[in-house]
């Protein structure tokens, strides 16, 4: 089927701002975004640029806005979205170049909650035990690939530099749930200021976004409580 | 041009970069390189599990597991290095849960374990639970594990920088790499002692594969261009299991659980060729049972895929430990797999082969083991060999984490001992002339089109069966398809984040990985593992136990063979 890709391109080299170009291709409708982004990269302009590369939903390289919404370009079918499908960057950071921002912020946000188990020494034979429900807690933020459409969907990033985001809350629920994990209170007073998880307005825009399915707003409400009522 | 000084440098930010790296952090000034963010990594996509003799669900020993791993390989396996992986796998899968990895756990808190391909008890008489697994994203929670720990320790990351060439002194010691920093388009030299090359496989010069876009080889490809050998190139790994026509991975966990293959007949035919293991035979074995169902017109429909059904398996187990892939299969088939049959075909995976190292991640450079001073390599890039002519399914893992920690404990030692090698002169002059060349031509070959059929040649010849006829052509489309390279024009002459250059960068080391698969194919007159010869059916231990080393010089290429060393298990016939 023939389909119409309006992209927003915008080249650092050449353009003082953004503008679209329209491409019009071929595809199946059982192709995903980035086959068509390769079908006009590879045959009609070599110069479109936008970042991919497992290319099944499980690297987080290909997040962007397809008719609006946060999604991963492979993870989404042609079949779902019409004729006419506008593609444009990630919302609240620095454009580079056409589908291609900036990830500095995203990742400076990220290593702000001290992403990475915190433990006293661990035992000098076997595995730290850990009952299946106590792993389950923790689950849904395992799934977490840092693709960022989480945090760009939320309107509060838009607006707000200082808000770490919630993909940044995620990557901290994962350890403040973990049961072997020491490091809560200080997670906690990371996220317990106004650039933390008191930032959040509930909006849901954020686990509307998720491709991983993880249910964002709730592992940021199940933090706030944690401040509030020490349910951890 | 930008200069950096390190002690070392990490090509890749997989499972084995950042394995090795967490080993030199903190003791040592190090670089890790990577063309994507860390963990975008393909070590991220690896599903099923890691495997390690715990015992924790039944009695298991790491004896047992390189005994699979020395059959599964069919023999080829260097068996020192087998006994390493298997001992130090145990060590290694603990150190990953101390790191905070998310494994499943028993009902008793320990880490759990199930069935995987080729993986028995009691050297060989029936599947044993050995996989270690994270639901069906072990891979994933490895690489997010490690780069958190690679936060932790402050590890020097160059994030989106593409590398582009290695570096050797006139004697040949390796002393550096340089970079292309993608955002800026500015070229880095990046001295250092000692250079670890992990960037992963090659799979994307196959048509069907379930590689990432980014597995293009060039880790591999560039030390060849410098006269390094690579090893058995041609033993390649087609995973039975790959979506249809997309070759999206289906993990072997969903055969592990109980999933099973049926033809076009609704017939479960793995029992007819491997009646002890059945579906969860090796996976160069079960792909070829897949093609002969097909050859033999019992595909489905009459095509050339067969399904996989996991219908029978409860709800909650496939929710619990299949959650994934069963996704993969809605959101790209459309199918749901608790109700509906899954087309699968074989996809390209695993390069067994790679750049030839010892046990501890030092490159060789000939059939003695010659050691290239200050160059390491680990991970699939590498060829240690622990996976001869066929990997086992969650031995990947394993080698990452095993081998990405003894390259980066013995880079630790090197290094202190070390002096600073000087640089070649000019280090960028051939970097910059290949960029020059390609940014410079305006009309020209096609990238893409010449990616295709490089793809296309190599699914069609020399793929999951091979013969001499059909890889004498592919030899020859290969040829004929490097001289277009030579030629090839892209559209984006700019210098930021130009990702049109690196393509047609990465197509270049692309080719020469398939060239060296192609010459080792023909060279090879015998069938062993994933390397399967119509023309020659048999395994030929007299002539072929044996590595192929393969060198690109100017005057062509050359093979030796290396001998393969054999401690415990005698070559047998493989059967299951």
């Amino acid at each position: 089927m023939e389909v119409t890709l309006r992209i927003k391109r915008y080249n650092p080299d050449s353009d003082v701002k953004p503008h679209f170009e329209e491409y019009a291709v071929n595809v199946e409708p059982t192709d995903r975004v980035l086959d068509a982004l390769n079908e006009i990269k590879w045959h009609h302009d070599g110069t479109l640029t936008y970042r991919r590369s497992c290319a099944h939903g499980v690297c987080g390289s290909d997040a962007m806005r397809i008719n609006g919404r946060n999604r991963l370009a492979c993870k989404i079918l042609m079949r779902e979205l019409g004729k006419k499908i506008t593609l444009e960057p990630l919302i609240g950071f620095k454009v580079i170049k056409d589908l291609v921002v900036d990830m500095d912020q995203f990742f400076a946000s990220y290593k702000s909650v001290k992403p990475y188990l915190i433990a006293e020494d661990a035992p000098s034979a076997g595995e730290r035990l850990q009952s299946p429900e106590d792993r389950e807690r923790y689950d849904d933020t395992t799934k977490c690939i840092l693709c960022a459409a989480c945090t760009t969907a939320c309107p509060i990033t838009w607006t707000s530099e200082e808000f770490v985001g919630p993909a940044a809350i995620v990557n901290a629920h994962r350890f403040i749930f973990d049961s072997r994990d020491q490091g809560t209170a200080d997670r906690l007073r990371i996220l317990n200021t106004r650039s933390g998880v008191w930032r959040c307005r509930t909006i849901f825009n954020c686990t509307d976004a998720c491709p991983r399915g993880i249910e964002v707003t709730r592992a940021i409400e199940q933090v706030k409580r944690a401040l509030l009522y020490e349910q951890i | 041009m930008a200069y950096h000084r390190f002690d070392a440098v990490i090509v890749g930010a997989g499972g084995a970069g950042l394995m090795a790296a967490i080993q030199l952090a903190g003791k040592a000034n190090i670089a890790v390189v990577s063309k994507l963010y860390p963990p975008r990594s393909h070590t991220g996509a690896a599903q099923g599990g890691i495997s390690a003799a715990l015992g924790n669900t039944e009695e298991d020993h790491w004896q047992w597991h390189m005994f699979d791993t020395v059959k599964g390989g069919d023999y080829l396996v260097d068996q020192d290095a087998a006994a390493v992986l298997s001992r130090e796998a145990i060590d290694a899968v603990l150190e990953l849960e101390h790191m905070g990895l998310p494994f499943n756990r028993t009902p008793e808190g320990r880490i759990d374990q199930r069935r995987f391909g080729g993986h028995t008890r009691n050297y060989g008489e029936g599947p044993v639970r050995r996989a270690c697994f994270a639901a069906d994203r072990t891979g994933h929670m490895i690489i997010q594990t490690l780069y958190q720990q690679g936060i932790k320790h402050n590890v020097n990351f160059f994030d989106e920088h593409h590398m582009l060439d290695i570096l050797f002194t006139e004697d040949g010691q390796c002393c550096g790499v340089v970079t292309l920093e993608i955002k800026t388009g500015e070229i880095h030299t990046i001295h250092a002692k000692a250079v670890l090359i992990a960037s992963g496989g090659f799979g994307r010069v196959f048509k069907i594969t379930s590689n990432a876009m980014a597995g293009t080889g060039d880790g591999v490809a560039l030390p060849y261009r410098r006269g390094v050998p690579l090893m058995d190139m041609e033993f390649y790994q087609f995973h039975p299991t790959g979506i249809y026509k997309l070759g999206i991975l289906l993990s072997e966990a969903a055969r592990g659980e109980g999933g099973i293959l049926r033809n076009g007949n609704g017939e479960a035919f793995a029992e007819r060729y491997a009646p002890t293991l059945k579906d969860l035979a090796p996976r160069d074995m079960v792909s070829r049972f897949i093609y002969q169902e097909v050859k033999e017109g019992r595909g489905v429909e009459g095509k050339d895929y067969v399904h996989l059904d996991l219908t029978h398996l409860s709800p909650e187990v496939i929710d619990a430990k299949l959650p994934d892939i069963t996704d993969f299969a809605r959101t790209y088939l459309g199918v749901e797999p608790k109700t509906e049959l899954v087309p699968i075909q074989p996809t390209a995976h695993y390069a067994m082969g790679g750049l030839p190292t010892d046990v501890e991640g030092r490159v060789i450079r000939d059939p003695q083991s010659t050691v290239i001073p200050g160059f390491y390599s680990a991970g699939e890039a590498a060829c240690v060999s622990v996976h001869g002519a066929n990997r086992l399914g969650t031995n990947s893992l394993v080698d990452l984490v095993v081998f990405g920690r003894r390259a980066g404990r013995h880079m630790l030692q090197f290094i202190s001992e070390a002096t600073l090698p000087p640089l070649p002169r000019d280090p960028e002059f051939t970097a910059r002339g290949e960029l020059a060349n390609l940014l410079e031509r305006t009309n020209g070959e096609n990238v893409a089109d010449i990616r295709r059929e490089m793809q296309a040649v190599m699914m069609d010849k020399v793929s999951v069966v091979r013969e001499s006829q059909g890889l004498r052509e592919a030899r020859e489309s290969i040829s004929q398809l490097r001289q277009a390279y030579r030629h090839v024009a892209i559209d984006d002459h700019g210098t930021q984040f130009n990702t049109d250059l690196l393509e047609a960068h990465e197509l270049g080391c692309m080719l020469d990985c398939a060239e060296a698969i192609v010459e080792g194919a023909l060279a090879r007159e015998e069938s062993r593992g994933a390397h399967y010869r119509d023309d020659f059916q048999k395994r030929d231990d007299a002539n072929w136990l044996a590595h192929t080393l393969i060198y690109k010089s100017s005057g062509g290429l050359r093979m030796e063979k290396k001998p393969v060393t054999i401690t415990e298990f005698e070559p047998k016939e493989r059967k299951y």
